[in-house]
């Protein structure tokens, strides 16, 4: 709105030049959300690599979820909760730290680098801790480079162009 | 412990505490024992007890109780059988009052692998357990080998040395639940080396996550998703498995690499502080997937974490399903 022609260009070149992760935070509504909203309102500025999925406790985040971002490509997944205690669901986050606890080795005990995956606390009023993670989480995982180990290319077109040759191919036996 | 074992079987029927035994009989090829239901005392003599029973029987409790409602139910359970079962009544899949356990307290099953890498692809006609004056138990083993087929070769193994890993690592060789028990479990606690459980563990732990990988991904790449390990383990009883889902779909069922590695690592989470390290996954794999890798891992870290041992106490709470307001979070992060 506000951003000159030109700046808008030499973003979109720079970002172009260099590899910037892609990164999925999972934030628990009534706190980390809240913090990051509040982080955005007072306009403090952090990475934009991150894009934001709201839940409304961080005891609602399956492993399914966070495994599913990696295999869809993300370089990076951020859950945060409410700090201990501070659950709006009382135990939501106890919960989610147990089972956050054993998925965090695991991943890193098959290979996943350290980092990619990380686990916070932020509450509605932490704007700058947010802001805070969020370059902390940014940097850590660009330092890592494209995560390649779980994704899963979707090969459709190729996959198309198999079944359509498929019947010349593989002719039935008489 | 067979003829026991027999006649256990017997007097259950006759005074009718039980409508059906699972256990175990001879399989159709050398060193097999089938899992199998018996429905009268005349189909007792069909129960074997040796090293080739293998399989976890507790994956049968619940299909068996389900197709036989309403009937007494006796099951055989070595010690991580018992275990498992204890996790059952945990999950309240079933009821202690239902099920009758045979306890047999277990010096660990063959590793049929490990032979048959030793024997180089030969084809074993007999194999037959014999024990020494000393007491140690060797396997006496009849073969053809791959390339010499015309001759019947003969070759003898110390039990010891084809033992399953599970079993030479094993914390708990005695039932914990059980109704009645065959065997001595001091003797058989006190008798066998227990070497380090977590060797591995350790071991892949001391790597880099680039060299863990180069471990893990080729090991998983054997796998052809037949899902022989989920059918052999008692705790994935759901009626419909994630990975079957489609409606949505979380994962696929290809081979390639990642929807594998995804699975196995989704299986080995869905049955954390339940998986009481039986080994029965690793043995029906027909790829020799090293499995163990996974399940010994977060068993480890649910030891650690939060003291928990699957399968000894029925009214234990599960790990998932507590929490302690001081658990462990090293892993939290923290911005500097």
């Amino acid at each position: 709105m506000d951003c000159p022609k030109s700046q808008i260009e030499n973003q979109k070149s720079k970002m172009s030049k260099e590899w910037e992760p892609k990164i999925v935070a999972f934030l628990c509504n009534w706190c980390s959300y809240a913090g990051a909203d509040l982080a955005g309102i007072s306009r403090l500025q952090y990475p934009p690599n991150v894009r934001i999925i709201r839940v409304p406790c961080s005891g609602r985040l399956d492993p399914f979820f966070i495994i599913k971002a990696l295999q869809r490509g993300a370089d990076g997944v951020l859950v945060s909760g409410c700090h201990p205690g501070d659950c709006h669901y009382i135990s939501g986050n106890y919960a989610a730290r147990r089972r956050f606890a054993i998925l965090k080795r695991l991943l890193e005990y098959v290979g996943i680098e350290p980092g990619r995956v990380q686990f916070t606390w932020v509450s509605a009023a932490e704007a700058e801790r947010f802001a805070k993670i969020i370059r902390k989480g940014t940097a850590d995982v660009k330092a890592l480079g494209p995560a390649k180990r779980l994704v899963k290319e979707y090969r459709s077109i190729s996959l198309l162009v198999h079944w359509s040759i498929s019947p010349l191919v593989n002719k039935p036996i008489d | 412990m067979q003829d026991q074992l027999r006649d256990i079987a017997v007097k259950l029927f006759k005074d009718g505490n039980a409508d059906i035994i699972i256990g175990y009989e001879a399989g159709t090829l050398p060193l097999r024992a089938s899992p199998c239901i018996i429905r009268s005392a005349e189909q007792a003599d069909r129960l074997v007890w040796n090293m080739n029973c293998g399989s976890n029987l507790a994956a049968y409790l619940l299909p068996v109780a389900k197709a036989n409602p309403g009937k007494k139910l006796g099951i055989l359970a070595k010690g991580c059988d018992s275990r498992s079962i204890v996790g059952l009544i945990k999950e309240r899949q079933i009821e202690r009052e239902q099920v009758f356990v045979i306890g047999v307290v277990c010096s660990g099953v063959v590793d049929r692998r490990r032979l048959d890498n030793d024997l180089d692809g030969a084809e074993i006609l007999e194999a037959q357990y014999s024990m020494l004056d000393t007491g140690y138990w060797m396997l006496d083993v009849e073969y053809r080998a791959f390339g010499a087929e015309h001759q019947v070769s003969r070759i003898q193994y110390p039990v010891s040395s084809i033992i399953h890993s599970a079993c030479s690592t094993c914390q708990h060789k005695a039932p914990v639940l059980y109704d009645v028990l065959i065997g001595e479990p001091a003797v058989e606690q006190a008798s066998l080396p227990v070497a380090n459980p977590y060797e591995q563990v350790e071991t892949i732990g001391s790597k880099s996550a680039d060299e863990r990988w180069e471990y893990f991904a080729p090991e998983m790449s054997k796998c052809i998703r037949c899902y022989a390990c989920r059918g052999a383990c008692p705790f994935c009883y759901c009626n419909q498995c994630f990975i079957d889902q489609n409606q949505p779909q979380w994962f696929g069922k290809t081979t390639e690499l990642s929807d594998t590695m995804i699975f196995h690592l989704v299986r080995a989470f869905h049955v954390a502080g339940r998986c009481v390290n039986c080994g029965a996954c690793a043995r029906a794999c027909p790829m020799g997937v090293d499995l163990m890798s996974l399940t010994k891992k977060i068993e480890k870290d649910m030891n650690e974490l939060y003291g928990y041992i699957a399968g000894m106490e029925i009214e234990e709470l599960a790990p998932f399903t507590t929490f302690k307001e001081d658990d462990p979070q090293e892993f939290i992060v923290e911005p500097d």
